[in-house]
């Protein structure tokens, strides 16, 4: 006999666990950024592909998760939040490891030699913005006690703070970005143009990270709000 | 007449049979998902799940059976429109076990979530419109069962949806949820214990004798509820705070307070199965028995004998030993999205919802009525995903299952007809 129960299956599998488990990948992946930058500096060619190639593979890996989740989303299902919202958290989470790799790409494909004076600043900036990436995914795994809770209550409360406490980190890495875009100017003219046009499209690209972070956070607010 | 003199030994025979049948499939298969919610849970083994639905399907059977079996037994067919030719009503019911027995095995195998009530009456409807009339049949009758069929998961969903909420308001949503479980852990068993023993001994339990008053019901259901809520309180008092599972808010610790009221709902769900869905094993069975002991005559103030009652526990209890372990093991790993709470809340909604039924004598889908809870619980942004398409499925297979059953049953009243006489 095949088990007709129809409470088994009216329980469709829950896309939150997918949700995190996406972010997990998605986090893993920027995490691996730093590394690139420091094999940079360090001049050493073999290790920033090395790290080049991680990053594609969590890329390929968070990927392969979104194609999975929205495809087992069907319109059918009766979810406690709104299906956009969900949709769109998880293009959010993804575009972090997009542009993540974006970076990691950009600087395998050219020569990015770090100008002088900015290997410092620029290493802290990379750093801040992947705390911001760490931060969404921290709220992200919220999502557990926050159905437990039924999106309402303290905890809900609870991941508002976070958000904001997202928000503030976001605001340093635009304050650090804007400083080290600002000895960028101060250089442009003993550097090559194109390579100055590169390294304002890399800082553009690392305070995305951060960005898209802070989307994240803002995204969840709206599965919170009603 | 002279067909049931003849052959009212038989008669009497095939009706233990075939209700034995009917009863065996509805433990094998209803009673599983039934007892789903507690096993997918994580709350209770599918052993403990088997144990308590032995126990308590053949109590709620035997306490608060009595009047959903009266309806399927003369609530459907006007006893008027045969009363010069009650051998129709015997081939007829005998009809109607076996088809709705039939169908029930048949669905089950295809894996569609067919209902046994929908079956049986169906299968009722469908002899008496096709071999006695269209007149015989109490529409009156009909009409309430069909309304109660939309109207019971409603409620069972409301009443899921309001204890979900105040499981978040009293619970969840406090400053230490973990303590707030353990104090209100024992009001929640409370209510378990006592909505279910009220609404079973409001309306008196005449066939064992017993008839309260209202007030007198009110007092024995609040010591019944106090007594399983002391119960309950050692249970739960034995649960620790699970640090390494637990993030900020003890929610896991709050679920493994749960778990052991999930064993007081699991017996109210099986109580309540076993006092609505026995009725469609052994309402058939009693009206023949009824025919053929009083000789045709139609009785409509002969009771049920108790016999017939216990027979419908033990067949269920035959069923789920046999088959539905086997049914309740594989769903046990199918509901792990139910954590205790959530379970805690749509089995005990699904069980009230049910028991109101029976008492009112409406035979009620208990499947349908514990989807609707479990909906009650997705309204209250409780469960992760609710997949809309299966309830479109459950509401068709109810439109298959009536004419089904229906022309399954007429197919072998004519049979039995052309045999006997």
């Amino acid at each position: 006999m095949r088990t007709t129960n129809p409470i088994a299956s009216l329980l469709g599998s829950s896309p939150f666990k997918p949700l995190q488990a996406h972010m997990r990948i998605v986090n893993e992946c920027v995490t691996e950024v730093p590394a690139l930058f420091d094999a940079l500096v360090a001049g050493d060619n073999t290790a920033l592909v090395e790290q080049k190639d991680k990053i594609f593979a969590k890329e390929g890996e968070a990927d392969t998760l979104k194609h999975d989740l929205r495809a087992h989303l069907p319109k059918s299902l009766f979810m406690p939040v709104d299906r956009r919202d969900l949709l769109e958290l998880l293009d959010l989470q993804d575009t972090i490891a997009n542009v993540a790799q974006d970076i990691a790409g950009l600087m395998t494909e050219r020569d990015m030699s770090v100008p002088e004076g900015m290997a410092e600043p620029l290493a802290a900036f990379v750093l801040r913005c992947i705390d911001t990436c760490n931060h969404a995914a921290t709220i992200i795994e919220e999502l557990d006690e926050l159905i437990e809770s039924g999106f309402r209550g303290r905890d809900a409360s609870r991941v508002q703070e976070m958000v904001e406490a997202l928000s503030k980190l976001e605001d340093e890495t635009d304050d650090m970005g804007i400083a080290l875009a600002q000895s960028l100017f101060a250089m442009e003219d003993d550097l090559k143009p194109v390579s100055v046009m590169f390294w304002y499209q890399m800082l553009q690209w690392i305070g995305d990270l951060a960005d898209y972070g802070e989307k994240v956070g803002d995204r969840m607010l709206l599965l919170i709000a009603r | 007449m002279e067909i049931i003199s003849e052959w009212g030994f038989l008669f009497i025979g095939m009706a233990v049979v075939f209700g034995l049948y009917m009863s065996w499939g509805i433990g094998a298969n209803d009673v599983a998902n039934a007892m789903g919610m507690p096993v997918g849970s994580g709350a209770i083994t599918v052993k403990q799940a088997i144990i308590i639905a032995a126990i308590f399907e053949f109590a709620g059977a035997f306490i608060a059976g009595g009047t959903v079996t009266k309806t399927i037994r003369k609530g459907i067919i006007d006893p008027s429109s045969i009363s010069g030719s009650p051998e129709l009503l015997v081939y007829g019911m005998l009809a109607a076990l076996l088809a709705a027995g039939i169908w029930l095995m048949i669905a089950s195998t295809r894996g569609w979530p067919v209902s046994t009530t929908h079956s049986i009456v169906g299968a009722i409807v469908g002899f008496a419109v096709a071999g006695i009339g269209v007149d015989a049949v109490n529409w009156g009758k009909i009409g309430s069962i069909v309304a109660s069929w939309l109207v019971s998961p409603l409620i069972g969903g409301v009443i899921a949806l309001l204890l979900m909420l105040s499981i978040r308001k009293l619970i969840l949503n406090t400053e230490n949820p973990f303590d707030k479980a353990k104090t209100w852990g024992p009001v929640y068993i409370f209510l378990v214990g006592w909505i279910v023993s009220l609404v079973t001994m409001f309306k008196g339990l005449k066939h064992l004798k017993l008839e309260f008053t209202a007030v007198e019901s009110f007092v024995a259901a609040t010591i019944f509820g106090i007594f399983v809520a002391i119960i309950g309180k050692v249970l739960i008092n034995r649960i620790q705070v699970d640090e390494s599972a637990d993030k900020d808010y003890h929610y896991a610790s709050v679920e493994k307070a749960f778990t052991p009221m999930m064993i007081f709902t699991a017996c109210a769900m099986a109580f309540a199965h076993g006092s609505n869905d026995v009725a469609n094993g052994i309402g058939p069975m009693a009206a023949v028995v009824s025919v053929v002991q009083n000789t045709g005559d139609i009785g409509q103030k002969a009771g049920l004998p108790l016999w017939i009652l216990v027979l419908g526990g033990v067949g269920i209890v035959l069923g789920l030993a046999t088959m539905g372990y086997k049914v309740m093991q594989t769903i046990g790993t199918k509901i792990t999205e139910l954590t205790p709470t959530r379970g805690y809340c749509a089995t005990l909604a699904a069980a009230t919802t049910v028991v109101l039924a029976s008492k009112t004598g409406l035979p009620v889908s208990t499947t349908q009525i514990a989807v609707g809870a479990v909906m009650g619980v997705g309204l209250a942004r409780g469960v992760g995903a609710i997949d809309l398409r299966v309830v479109g499925n459950i509401v068709l297979s109810w439109f298959i299952t009536l004419p089904a059953g229906g022309i399954l049953a007429a197919a072998f009243f004519f049979l039995f007809k052309g045999i006997f006489s």
